[in-house]
Protein backbone atom coordinates (compact mmCIF):
# COMPACT_ATOMS: atom_id res chain seq x y z
CA UNK A 1 0.00 0.00 0.00
CA UNK A 2 1.22 3.51 -0.81
CA UNK A 3 2.27 5.46 2.31
CA UNK A 4 0.38 8.74 1.70
CA UNK A 5 -2.78 6.85 0.72
CA UNK A 6 -2.55 4.83 3.94
CA UNK A 7 -2.27 7.93 6.13
CA UNK A 8 -5.14 9.65 4.32
CA UNK A 9 -7.41 6.62 4.58
CA UNK A 10 -6.50 6.23 8.24
CA UNK A 11 -7.43 9.86 8.94
CA UNK A 12 -10.76 9.28 7.20
CA UNK A 13 -11.58 6.15 9.13
CA UNK A 14 -10.55 7.90 12.36
CA UNK A 15 -13.21 10.52 11.61
CA UNK A 16 -10.79 13.43 11.35
CA UNK A 17 -12.68 16.35 9.80
CA UNK A 18 -10.36 19.29 10.49
CA UNK A 19 -6.71 19.40 9.40
CA UNK A 20 -4.07 22.10 9.71
CA UNK A 21 -0.83 21.67 7.83
CA UNK A 22 2.62 22.96 7.12
CA UNK A 23 4.53 21.14 4.38
CA UNK A 24 7.34 18.62 4.52
CA UNK A 25 8.43 16.91 1.28
CA UNK A 26 6.85 13.75 2.62
CA UNK A 27 3.48 15.36 3.36
CA UNK A 28 2.72 16.94 -0.02
CA UNK A 29 0.50 14.18 -1.33
CA UNK A 30 -1.52 13.83 1.88
CA UNK A 31 -2.03 17.59 1.96
CA UNK A 32 -3.41 17.45 -1.56
CA UNK A 33 -5.77 14.61 -0.73
CA UNK A 34 -7.01 16.41 2.36
CA UNK A 35 -7.44 19.61 0.40
CA UNK A 36 -9.58 17.89 -2.24
CA UNK A 37 -11.80 16.27 0.39
CA UNK A 38 -14.91 18.40 0.89
CA UNK A 39 -15.67 16.65 4.21
CA UNK A 40 -12.42 17.91 5.72
CA UNK A 41 -11.72 21.55 6.54
CA UNK A 42 -8.08 22.14 5.60
CA UNK A 43 -6.21 25.15 6.98
CA UNK A 44 -2.63 25.71 5.83
CA UNK A 45 -0.78 27.61 8.57
CA UNK A 46 2.25 29.89 8.77
CA UNK A 47 3.75 28.16 11.80
CA UNK A 48 2.87 24.90 13.54
CA UNK A 49 2.29 26.62 16.87
CA UNK A 50 -0.50 28.61 15.28
CA UNK A 51 -1.90 25.38 13.87
CA UNK A 52 -2.22 23.92 17.36
CA UNK A 53 -4.11 27.01 18.52
CA UNK A 54 -6.47 26.71 15.56
CA UNK A 55 -7.07 23.02 16.32
CA UNK A 56 -7.90 23.76 19.97
CA UNK A 57 -10.53 26.25 18.79
CA UNK A 58 -11.87 23.83 16.20
CA UNK A 59 -12.17 21.10 18.82
CA UNK A 60 -14.24 23.41 21.03
CA UNK A 61 -16.41 24.01 17.99
CA UNK A 62 -17.07 20.28 17.65
CA UNK A 63 -14.40 19.14 15.20
CA UNK A 64 -11.96 16.22 15.33
CA UNK A 65 -8.62 17.90 14.61
CA UNK A 66 -5.28 16.72 13.28
CA UNK A 67 -2.05 18.46 12.32
CA UNK A 68 0.21 17.45 9.43
CA UNK A 69 3.72 18.62 10.23
CA UNK A 70 7.42 17.95 10.07
CA UNK A 71 8.99 17.02 13.39
CA UNK A 72 10.83 20.37 13.30
CA UNK A 73 7.44 21.95 13.92
CA UNK A 74 7.34 20.25 17.30
CA UNK A 75 10.14 22.58 18.30
CA UNK A 76 7.98 25.52 17.22
CA UNK A 77 5.09 24.29 19.32
CA UNK A 78 6.43 23.26 22.72
CA UNK A 79 4.75 26.06 24.65
CA UNK A 80 1.33 25.74 23.07
CA UNK A 81 1.40 21.98 23.71
CA UNK A 82 2.25 22.50 27.37
CA UNK A 83 0.32 25.62 28.29
CA UNK A 84 -2.78 25.09 26.14
CA UNK A 85 -3.16 21.39 25.28
CA UNK A 86 -1.82 19.92 28.50
CA UNK A 87 -3.29 22.63 30.68
CA UNK A 88 -6.85 22.33 29.34
CA UNK A 89 -6.70 18.70 28.18
CA UNK A 90 -7.27 19.15 24.46
CA UNK A 91 -6.98 16.16 22.12
CA UNK A 92 -5.26 16.34 18.75
CA UNK A 93 -3.70 13.85 16.37
CA UNK A 94 -0.17 14.90 15.41
CA UNK A 95 0.94 13.32 12.15
CA UNK A 96 4.67 14.01 12.02
CA UNK A 97 7.10 13.32 9.22
CA UNK A 98 10.14 12.40 11.30
CA UNK A 99 13.22 13.68 9.54
CA UNK A 100 16.76 13.18 10.78
CA UNK A 101 16.19 9.47 11.28
CA UNK A 102 18.09 6.58 9.67
CA UNK A 103 18.62 7.32 5.98
CA UNK A 104 18.56 11.13 6.34
CA UNK A 105 20.61 12.93 3.70
CA UNK A 106 20.45 16.43 5.22
CA UNK A 107 22.61 16.99 8.27
CA UNK A 108 20.50 19.98 9.26
CA UNK A 109 17.63 17.63 10.09
CA UNK A 110 19.59 15.45 12.47
CA UNK A 111 19.65 17.45 15.74
CA UNK A 112 15.88 18.03 15.87
CA UNK A 113 15.32 14.51 14.59
CA UNK A 114 17.21 13.16 17.58
CA UNK A 115 15.55 15.52 20.03
CA UNK A 116 12.01 14.76 18.84
CA UNK A 117 11.22 11.64 20.91
CA UNK A 118 12.73 13.22 23.99
CA UNK A 119 10.79 16.45 23.53
CA UNK A 120 7.61 14.36 23.29
CA UNK A 121 8.64 12.46 26.42
CA UNK A 122 9.34 15.70 28.27
CA UNK A 123 5.85 16.91 27.37
CA UNK A 124 4.40 13.52 28.36
CA UNK A 125 2.90 13.11 24.92
CA UNK A 126 2.43 9.49 23.91
CA UNK A 127 3.37 8.50 20.37
CA UNK A 128 3.42 5.58 17.97
CA UNK A 129 5.80 4.93 15.11
CA UNK A 130 4.19 2.72 12.54
CA UNK A 131 6.90 1.31 10.28
CA UNK A 132 4.84 0.45 7.21
CA UNK A 133 1.66 1.85 5.60
CA UNK A 134 -0.50 -1.12 6.69
CA UNK A 135 0.49 -0.50 10.28
CA UNK A 136 -0.33 3.22 10.00
CA UNK A 137 -3.72 2.38 8.55
CA UNK A 138 -4.49 0.35 11.65
CA UNK A 139 -2.81 2.46 14.34
CA UNK A 140 -3.94 5.99 13.39
CA UNK A 141 -7.69 5.45 14.00
CA UNK A 142 -6.91 3.70 17.30
CA UNK A 143 -4.59 6.56 18.26
CA UNK A 144 -7.34 9.12 17.71
CA UNK A 145 -9.73 7.15 19.95
CA UNK A 146 -6.99 7.10 22.56
CA UNK A 147 -6.36 10.84 22.20
CA UNK A 148 -10.04 11.65 22.53
CA UNK A 149 -10.55 9.32 25.49
CA UNK A 150 -7.52 10.69 27.29
CA UNK A 151 -8.21 14.28 26.14
CA UNK A 152 -4.57 14.58 25.16
CA UNK A 153 -2.37 15.16 22.16
CA UNK A 154 -1.10 11.98 20.53
CA UNK A 155 1.84 11.70 18.17
CA UNK A 156 2.35 9.54 15.08
CA UNK A 157 6.02 9.55 14.05
CA UNK A 158 6.60 8.51 10.46
CA UNK A 159 10.32 8.12 9.89
CA UNK A 160 12.26 8.30 6.64
CA UNK A 161 11.87 4.65 5.77
CA UNK A 162 8.11 4.79 6.20
CA UNK A 163 7.78 6.93 3.07
CA UNK B 1 -8.60 55.03 29.42
CA UNK B 2 -6.98 51.88 30.75
CA UNK B 3 -7.62 48.38 29.42
CA UNK B 4 -10.22 47.38 32.03
CA UNK B 5 -12.51 50.27 31.03
CA UNK B 6 -12.26 49.31 27.34
CA UNK B 7 -13.02 45.68 28.24
CA UNK B 8 -16.00 46.80 30.30
CA UNK B 9 -17.44 48.92 27.50
CA UNK B 10 -17.04 46.12 24.99
CA UNK B 11 -18.30 43.35 27.29
CA UNK B 12 -21.45 45.36 28.07
CA UNK B 13 -22.45 45.14 24.42
CA UNK B 14 -21.93 41.40 24.03
CA UNK B 15 -24.73 38.85 24.25
CA UNK B 16 -24.38 35.48 22.60
CA UNK B 17 -20.97 36.10 21.06
CA UNK B 18 -18.26 33.64 22.04
CA UNK B 19 -15.21 35.34 23.53
CA UNK B 20 -11.60 34.18 23.52
CA UNK B 21 -9.62 36.33 25.94
CA UNK B 22 -5.89 36.95 26.06
CA UNK B 23 -3.46 35.69 28.72
CA UNK B 24 -2.78 37.58 31.93
CA UNK B 25 -4.50 40.74 33.09
CA UNK B 26 -6.90 41.00 30.13
CA UNK B 27 -8.54 37.71 31.19
CA UNK B 28 -8.46 38.66 34.86
CA UNK B 29 -10.06 42.00 34.12
CA UNK B 30 -12.76 40.49 31.91
CA UNK B 31 -13.51 37.85 34.55
CA UNK B 32 -13.79 40.59 37.17
CA UNK B 33 -15.96 42.89 35.03
CA UNK B 34 -18.29 40.12 33.88
CA UNK B 35 -18.02 36.34 33.91
CA UNK B 36 -19.96 34.18 31.46
CA UNK B 37 -19.86 30.66 30.04
CA UNK B 38 -19.36 32.39 26.68
CA UNK B 39 -15.87 33.37 27.84
CA UNK B 40 -12.79 31.26 27.24
CA UNK B 41 -10.01 32.60 29.45
CA UNK B 42 -6.69 31.66 27.89
CA UNK B 43 -4.41 31.24 30.88
CA UNK B 44 -1.21 30.35 29.01
CA UNK B 45 -0.06 30.03 25.38
CA UNK B 46 0.74 33.69 24.70
CA UNK B 47 -0.11 34.62 21.12
CA UNK B 48 -2.67 31.86 20.56
CA UNK B 49 -5.92 33.76 21.26
CA UNK B 50 -6.46 34.79 17.63
CA UNK B 51 -5.64 31.26 16.45
CA UNK B 52 -8.08 29.64 18.87
CA UNK B 53 -10.66 32.16 17.71
CA UNK B 54 -9.98 31.34 14.07
CA UNK B 55 -10.36 27.59 14.63
CA UNK B 56 -13.61 28.16 16.48
CA UNK B 57 -15.07 30.32 13.70
CA UNK B 58 -14.21 27.73 11.07
CA UNK B 59 -15.84 24.94 13.10
CA UNK B 60 -19.18 26.57 13.88
CA UNK B 61 -21.32 29.54 12.92
CA UNK B 62 -21.63 31.67 16.02
CA UNK B 63 -19.83 35.01 16.18
CA UNK B 64 -16.47 34.89 17.90
CA UNK B 65 -14.86 37.94 19.48
CA UNK B 66 -11.15 37.61 20.31
CA UNK B 67 -9.78 40.03 22.89
CA UNK B 68 -6.08 40.08 22.06
CA UNK B 69 -3.10 42.26 22.99
CA UNK B 70 -0.45 44.12 21.00
CA UNK B 71 2.44 42.04 22.38
CA UNK B 72 0.58 38.82 21.65
CA UNK B 73 -0.31 39.83 18.11
CA UNK B 74 3.36 40.67 17.53
CA UNK B 75 4.33 37.21 18.83
CA UNK B 76 1.97 35.40 16.43
CA UNK B 77 1.83 37.82 13.52
CA UNK B 78 1.39 35.02 10.99
CA UNK B 79 -2.06 34.56 12.45
CA UNK B 80 -3.21 37.76 10.72
CA UNK B 81 -2.15 36.27 7.39
CA UNK B 82 -3.94 32.99 8.05
CA UNK B 83 -7.10 34.75 9.25
CA UNK B 84 -7.11 36.97 6.16
CA UNK B 85 -6.74 33.96 3.86
CA UNK B 86 -9.37 31.85 5.62
CA UNK B 87 -11.64 34.89 5.77
CA UNK B 88 -14.11 33.78 8.48
CA UNK B 89 -17.24 35.94 8.35
CA UNK B 90 -17.92 35.38 12.04
CA UNK B 91 -14.57 36.53 13.47
CA UNK B 92 -13.96 39.86 15.18
CA UNK B 93 -10.36 40.35 16.28
CA UNK B 94 -10.11 43.08 18.90
CA UNK B 95 -6.58 44.15 19.77
CA UNK B 96 -6.26 45.98 23.07
CA UNK B 97 -3.16 48.00 22.32
CA UNK B 98 -1.41 49.58 25.29
CA UNK B 99 1.90 49.64 23.37
CA UNK B 100 3.40 47.38 26.01
CA UNK B 101 3.56 43.99 27.67
CA UNK B 102 1.11 45.07 30.32
CA UNK B 103 0.80 41.86 32.28
CA UNK B 104 4.53 41.57 32.90
CA UNK B 105 5.09 45.13 34.07
CA UNK B 106 4.33 47.29 31.04
CA UNK B 107 7.64 46.97 29.22
CA UNK B 108 7.40 48.71 25.80
CA UNK B 109 6.37 46.67 22.77
CA UNK B 110 7.09 47.57 19.14
CA UNK B 111 3.44 48.58 18.82
CA UNK B 112 4.80 51.97 19.87
CA UNK B 113 6.42 52.37 16.46
CA UNK B 114 4.39 49.99 14.28
CA UNK B 115 0.73 50.82 13.75
CA UNK B 116 -1.13 47.52 14.09
CA UNK B 117 -4.16 48.87 12.26
CA UNK B 118 -2.04 49.74 9.22
CA UNK B 119 -0.43 46.34 9.51
CA UNK B 120 -3.82 44.61 9.41
CA UNK B 121 -4.88 46.73 6.44
CA UNK B 122 -1.71 45.89 4.56
CA UNK B 123 -2.30 42.18 5.17
CA UNK B 124 -5.64 42.71 3.47
CA UNK B 125 -8.27 43.15 6.18
CA UNK B 126 -11.14 45.07 4.57
CA UNK B 127 -13.15 45.76 7.70
CA UNK B 128 -11.07 47.67 10.22
CA UNK B 129 -12.15 49.91 13.09
CA UNK B 130 -10.40 52.13 15.57
CA UNK B 131 -11.94 52.55 19.03
CA UNK B 132 -10.84 55.69 20.78
CA UNK B 133 -13.67 58.12 21.53
CA UNK B 134 -16.86 57.52 23.49
CA UNK B 135 -18.76 57.56 20.21
CA UNK B 136 -16.55 54.78 18.82
CA UNK B 137 -17.42 52.59 21.80
CA UNK B 138 -21.13 53.41 21.51
CA UNK B 139 -20.96 52.22 17.90
CA UNK B 140 -19.42 48.87 18.82
CA UNK B 141 -22.78 47.23 18.01
CA UNK B 142 -22.12 48.11 14.36
CA UNK B 143 -18.75 46.42 14.57
CA UNK B 144 -20.47 43.29 15.87
CA UNK B 145 -22.82 43.32 12.91
CA UNK B 146 -20.08 43.74 10.32
CA UNK B 147 -19.30 40.75 8.13
CA UNK B 148 -15.85 39.51 9.10
CA UNK B 149 -13.05 39.06 9.38
CA UNK B 150 -13.03 42.32 11.29
CA UNK B 151 -9.96 43.92 12.87
CA UNK B 152 -10.61 46.32 15.73
CA UNK B 153 -7.76 48.43 17.05
CA UNK B 154 -8.38 49.66 20.59
CA UNK B 155 -5.89 52.21 21.86
CA UNK B 156 -5.63 52.14 25.65
CA UNK B 157 -3.27 53.51 28.28
CA UNK B 158 -0.93 51.12 30.08
CA UNK B 159 -2.12 49.91 33.46
CA UNK B 160 -3.50 46.79 35.08
CA UNK B 161 -6.48 46.89 37.42
CA UNK B 162 -6.11 45.49 40.91
CA UNK B 163 -8.17 42.35 40.27
CA UNK B 164 -7.68 38.82 41.62
CA UNK B 165 -6.55 35.81 39.62
CA UNK B 166 -9.19 33.60 38.03
CA UNK B 167 -10.36 30.94 40.45
CA UNK B 168 -11.60 28.50 37.81
CA UNK B 169 -9.82 25.31 36.84
CA UNK B 170 -8.76 25.23 33.18
CA UNK B 171 -10.85 22.09 32.66
CA UNK B 172 -13.86 23.95 34.05
CA UNK B 173 -13.27 26.94 31.75
CA UNK B 174 -13.12 24.56 28.80
CA UNK B 175 -16.09 22.35 29.67
CA UNK B 176 -18.52 25.15 30.43
CA UNK B 177 -17.40 27.01 27.29
CA UNK B 178 -17.93 23.90 25.17
CA UNK B 179 -21.35 23.41 26.77
CA UNK B 180 -22.18 26.96 25.75
CA UNK B 181 -20.94 26.45 22.18
CA UNK B 182 -23.24 23.42 21.87
CA UNK B 183 -26.22 25.21 23.44
CA UNK B 184 -26.95 27.22 20.31
CA UNK B 185 -25.17 26.31 17.12
C1 LIG C 1 5.78 32.56 25.37
C2 LIG C 1 5.63 33.53 26.45
N1 LIG C 1 6.47 34.58 26.56
C3 LIG C 1 6.29 35.49 27.55
C4 LIG C 1 5.30 35.34 28.48
C5 LIG C 1 5.11 36.34 29.58
N2 LIG C 1 3.93 37.17 29.31
C6 LIG C 1 2.70 36.89 29.82
S1 LIG C 1 1.55 38.03 29.41
C7 LIG C 1 2.68 38.92 28.55
C8 LIG C 1 2.30 40.23 27.94
C9 LIG C 1 1.35 40.15 26.82
O1 LIG C 1 1.26 41.42 26.24
P1 LIG C 1 0.00 41.89 25.46
O2 LIG C 1 -0.44 40.82 24.56
O3 LIG C 1 0.30 43.21 24.85
O4 LIG C 1 -1.11 42.02 26.58
P2 LIG C 1 -1.28 43.11 27.76
O5 LIG C 1 -0.93 42.40 29.03
O6 LIG C 1 -0.39 44.27 27.46
O7 LIG C 1 -2.71 43.49 27.70
C10 LIG C 1 3.93 38.31 28.58
C11 LIG C 1 5.14 38.87 27.92
C12 LIG C 1 4.48 34.20 28.34
N3 LIG C 1 3.46 33.95 29.21
N4 LIG C 1 4.66 33.32 27.35
MG1 LIG D 1 -0.15 45.09 25.53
Amino acid sequence: MESSQAVYEALKSAGIDFVVSLPCVNLGKIMEMVDCDSDIIHVPVTREEEGFGICAGAFMGGKNPAILMQNSGLGNSVNVLASLFKLYNFPILMIMSHRGTVGEFMSAQVPMGKATPRVLDALEIAYFHPKIPEEALKIIPEAWILAKTASAPLGILLDINFW
Amino acid sequence: MERIEAIKRIAEQLNDELVICNIGFPSRELYHVKDSPTHFYMLGSMGMASSIGLGLTLAQERKVVVLDGDGSVLMNMGSLVTIYNQSPENLILVVLDNECYGSTGSQCSYAKTVDLLELAKSVGFKETFLLKSDVDYKNFKNVLETKGPVFVHVKVDPGNADVPIIDLEPEKIKSRFMGEVKRID
